[in-house]
């Protein structure tokens, strides 16, 4: 399926919903949105992308493997979990910084942790898709 | 104390990584482990020789009041001494017994993983802690027997070991549970005071007894649990030697004795032990004199060793515990040492079939002492440790009152007769007469690596010095263990010499009997119909019944209910639950439906109605796969609408996305799919419908229902309250998921990671098999 319409769409698509996944991302903690929803909405980009010039240039786009994201992914999150352990408080208690930032707000590690989310759910939602969709082109 | 019982697991865990570097010669240095660790409790003999107890207290989990407590008394050190000393010696043989195996490396894991559970459970004083310990010793004890994986015998042999201690351990959690739980603390120590309190009530008194006897007598292969004792002799012989005779199977002997003080001095408890380890020992010892592998007889006179403490637990006299500390030491001793000597005469001549062996002393002279003397022990001639043993036994059942007296004397003494028969097999016979016409032509070595003799000496010489000098282990060991069991002092030293009295009439009768029984008695080979009945009807035939048809009942449920085609899952799941729930909501709850709640319907609530059951229409109706796969989302969609118009934007969002990816998963998979099955026949399809109908009205009445149930709202109050104090975020909704329940989410996202594993490999790593087909 190559369509002219769809390719060129999806050029100025892909960046958009990319920038979208990240805000949606980013405004998790005080309006609707969060690292679960951004992830699937990034992975929807890439899936956009891979209908219009086939999985192939997807796959070159990502320059990694879907499949690798999971591991850093997970490593993000544990590292937000275990990050409070080294300053003597358990498992996941939330540190925030003392100062916001421009554009990002209070910055803190449950931000870091849904970023491992968002990575994750992407590796994960691209590997389950690319990997369906190769098995069945194959045969 | 903490690193001395977890040495055994920090090395099983470095040898996976170091594993290379000692599978050639340094693994004799491996016996320096329990080597240390013998001598670091050697330390601890003043303080146990004064009748002091240590206690060492290390915090684990303190909120569920389990702490990783640890307690040295006498009865403890004795079974330290056993497990070390022994243990030493095993890993020091096993070097050269072993040599050159690619396994070399995991069996020396394996073996200091027992070891390390062995310590913690006889050392350990919080009951849970022991049960965990206790799992251990059966885990390790699995691999140990199946170590020659390749064969299908031992493999089955390790289940069948692992299934009874397995249910045995099951047993004892819930005996343990309920000891904990009726006398209010977890602790051995503290429990002595509550004794009163466990015997209050005689139902859960008799309970606990049972549970707790099913555990260790699946451990200690008492009747009718005992069959996986011989099966388990499949694993190479100083594991056998170690694990089966000496230490493990006593780990339910040590427990009975450890509960002696709490649970013991009941009717119930000294008539349960009595019966079974008297039943058990003159059993298993008849038993082993038709026995021809060495091994075999080995494992039925250690089941009837078992059986001997087992009953003099229940005997419960002062004496019958200084006669069970004594007996667990000694044979202990004896028993290693012929289990080791037999693995010599495995190895060197490659069978253990004590008709086809003879005069080996010839070849071996060092193993046939150390044969001679362990002999000598278990039968329990003079100046042998093994005299002074069964002295105290035969003391132990004459000072029972009345004429209950002979008859446990009876038993004993026929019971010893037999086992000297037995040891005599092992110990002797292999080395006497002249080497048979066949065994000649064996090859053998010329010389025998000092690991695998001096062991077995060294355990017959340690026999005979004991025997000698009684009162150095009774000043060290014997007499501080048998008072933990008893609980009180027990004024009785061992002695050589008692005066002529009816225990060494005894003594001297079994000694006669025994020899002439070795001199004159050939046991005939059953017919093999009768084996076949016999086998048939015995707890072990039974157990084996038991496991085919539990297999086979696995097989059909599996075939039945998971067989792979995702409409039968459905299905399947749709009644469960309709059944299910439709019969607890119908027998217990009200039903009433309240309206009165209910606000007007509006306009974009009805025009989404109408779309969702136009499409739910189209999906039911529909020849066509891709326009069924449209409807159904589209009613995806239209429920993103309703959680929208009722304040979800963020559930909203997440179904719209993952509606999306559903409709582009069910796309590329469309043309693989197998055929539409709407063109079926018309009773699958009023099947499903009525299905489908009744689930969904069961859903809507519970939906209706919960409307009036009033809810409890002090936990999304709660989350709404203190999103802001204490997570610093506003929606509430994300500050749940990354800081309330964080780590929930971070569990889901491993469950996300391992579902596309699955996916990755089901279909990228199986694909050459399908490829062929």
């Amino acid at each position: 399926m190559q369509s002219t319409i769809l390719k060129t769409a999806t050029n100025y698509l892909l960046p958009l919903l990319l920038m979208f996944s990240i805000f949606i991302l980013l405004r998790g903690h005080y309006e609707s949105g969060g690292g679960f929803v951004g992830g699937l909405i990034a992975s929807i980009a890439f899936v956009l992308h891979s209908f219009a010039y086939g999985l192939e240039s997807t796959k070159v786009l990502l320059k990694f493997p879907p499949l690798r994201f999971i591991p850093v992914g997970l490593l993000i999150s544990f590292s937000a979990g275990i990050m409070p352990m080294f300053l003597g408080k358990p498992f996941m208690t939330g540190l925030w910084a003392e100062n916001k930032l421009p554009v990002l707000g209070l910055v803190g590690s449950a931000l870091l942790f849904d970023i491992g989310v968002f990575i994750v759910v992407i590796g994960v939602t691209l590997t389950i898709l690319f990997t369906i969709s190769e098995s069945v082109s194959s045969e | 104390m903490i690193l001395a019982v977890l040495a055994g697991f920090i090395a099983a865990f470095l040898l996976a990584f170091l594993g290379k570097f000692f599978k050639g010669r340094l693994s004799v240095l491996l016996g320096l482990l329990p080597l240390s660790i013998f001598n670091y409790f050697l330390y601890f003999f003043p303080y146990i020789t004064e009748g002091k107890q240590l206690t060492f207290s290390y915090n684990w989990i303190p909120s569920l009041g389990i702490n990783l407590d640890f307690r040295l008394d006498g009865l403890s050190m004795l079974f330290v001494m056993l497990i070390t000393g022994i243990g030493a010696l095993v890993f020091f043989y096993a070097s050269a017994y072993l040599q050159g195996h690619k396994y070399l490396d995991r069996f020396y894991a394996y073996l200091s993983l027992f070891m390390g559970s062995m310590l913690g459970l006889v050392l350990a004083d919080n009951i849970l802690l022991i049960f965990v310990f206790w799992e251990l010793t059966s885990v390790s004890s699995f691999f140990l027997i199946g170590f020659n994986n390749d064969n299908a015998e031992s493999r089955k042999s390790a289940l069948m070991a692992f299934a009874i201690t397995g249910c045995g351990g099951f047993f004892l959690l819930a005996s343990f549970v309920l000891i904990g739980s009726t006398a209010d603390t977890y602790s051995i120590d503290s429990m002595r005071l509550a004794t009163d309190l466990l015997k209050a009530e005689p139902g859960k008194y008799l309970t606990i007894l049972v549970f707790l006897f099913i555990g260790a007598f699946s451990k200690s292969a008492q009747f009718p649990f005992h069959f996986w004792l011989p099966g388990a002799m499949k694993a190479p012989t100083p594991i056998s030697a170690y694990l089966h005779s000496a230490t493990m199977v006593k780990a339910g002997v040590y427990l009975l004795a450890r509960f002696t003080p709490i649970l013991g001095n009941h009717i119930y408890w000294n008539t349960t032990l009595a019966c079974v380890g008297g039943f058990t020992m003159i059993y298993a010892a008849f038993h082993s004199i038709f026995r021809k592998d060495m091994k075999s007889i080995l494992a039925y006179s250690t089941i009837s060793a078992l059986g001997i403490c087992v009953f003099l637990l229940g005997l419960g006299t002062s004496h019958a515990m200084v006669a069970l500390a004594a007996f667990l030491l000694v044979h202990g001793l004896y028993k290693a040492g012929l289990f080791l000597i037999t693995g010599i005469v495995d190895h060197e001549t490659g069978t253990r079939d004590i008709d086809k062996l003879g005069g080996l002393r010839k070849w071996f002279p060092l193993v046939a002492v150390a044969g001679l003397l362990a002999a000598l022990s278990n039968a329990g001639v003079p100046l042998t440790f093994g005299f002074i043993g069964k002295d105290l036994i035969y003391e132990a059942t004459l000072h029972m009152f009345g004429n209950l007296s002979y008859v446990l004397t009876g038993l004993a003494v026929l019971t010893n007769i037999f086992l000297l028969y037995a040891g005599f097999n092992t110990g002797i016979k292999p080395f006497i007469g002249a080497i048979p016409e066949n065994l000649a032509k064996v090859s053998h070595h010329e010389t025998l690596s000092p690991l695998l003799w001096l062991p077995p000496l060294l355990l017959g010489g340690t026999g005979i010095f004991f025997g000698v000098l009684p009162y150095i282990p009774d000043t060290l060991l014997i007499s501080h263990a048998a008072r933990s069991i008893y609980g009180t002092g027990i004024d009785a030293p061992l002695k050589i010499w008692h005066g002529f009295n009816l225990t060494l009439m005894l003594s001297a009768g079994t000694l006669v009997a025994g020899l002439l029984l070795f001199l004159r008695f050939q046991p005939k080979a059953m017919s093999a119909a009768t084996e076949y009945w016999s086998h048939k009807i015995s707890p072990h035939g039974l157990t084996e019944w038991i496991g085919v048809q539990t297999r086979l009942l696995a097989y059909n449920y599996t075939r039945i209910m998971q067989n792979g085609y995702l409409r039968t899952y459905v299905l399947t799941i749709a009644v469960f639950l309709t059944v299910l729930i439709g019969y607890r909501f119908f027998t217990t709850v009200d039903l009433r439906v309240n309206t009165s709640n209910f606000t007007d319907i509006r306009l974009f609530e009805f025009v989404s109605f109408a779309i969702m059951v136009i499409a739910i229409m189209m999906a039911v109706l529909t020849n066509s796969r891709l326009t069924a796969i449209v409807s159904i989302s589209i009613i995806g969609y239209t429920i993103c609408l309703i959680f929208v118009y009722y304040g979800a934007p963020d559930l909203a969002m997440t179904q719209f996305t993952i509606d999306t990816l559903t409709v582009v998963l069910f796309v590329l998979v469309l043309f693989r799919l197998p055929q539409y099955l709407n063109e079926a026949n018309w009773k699958i399809k009023i099947r499903d419908g009525f299905i489908s109908l009744t689930f969904g009205t069961l859903i809507s009445l519970i939906t209706l229902q919960a409307l009036i149930s009033p809810a409890n709202k002090q936990i999304s109050r709660f989350y709404a309250d203190n999103a802001y104090l204490l997570a610093k975020g506003k929606n509430v909704v994300n500050v749940i998921l990354v800081d309330f329940r964080g780590a929930d989410t971070m569990v889901e996202i491993m469950v996300l990671t391992i579902a596309a594993l699955g996916v990755y490999s089901l279909l990228k790593l199986n694909a050459k098999p399908t490829d062929k087909d």
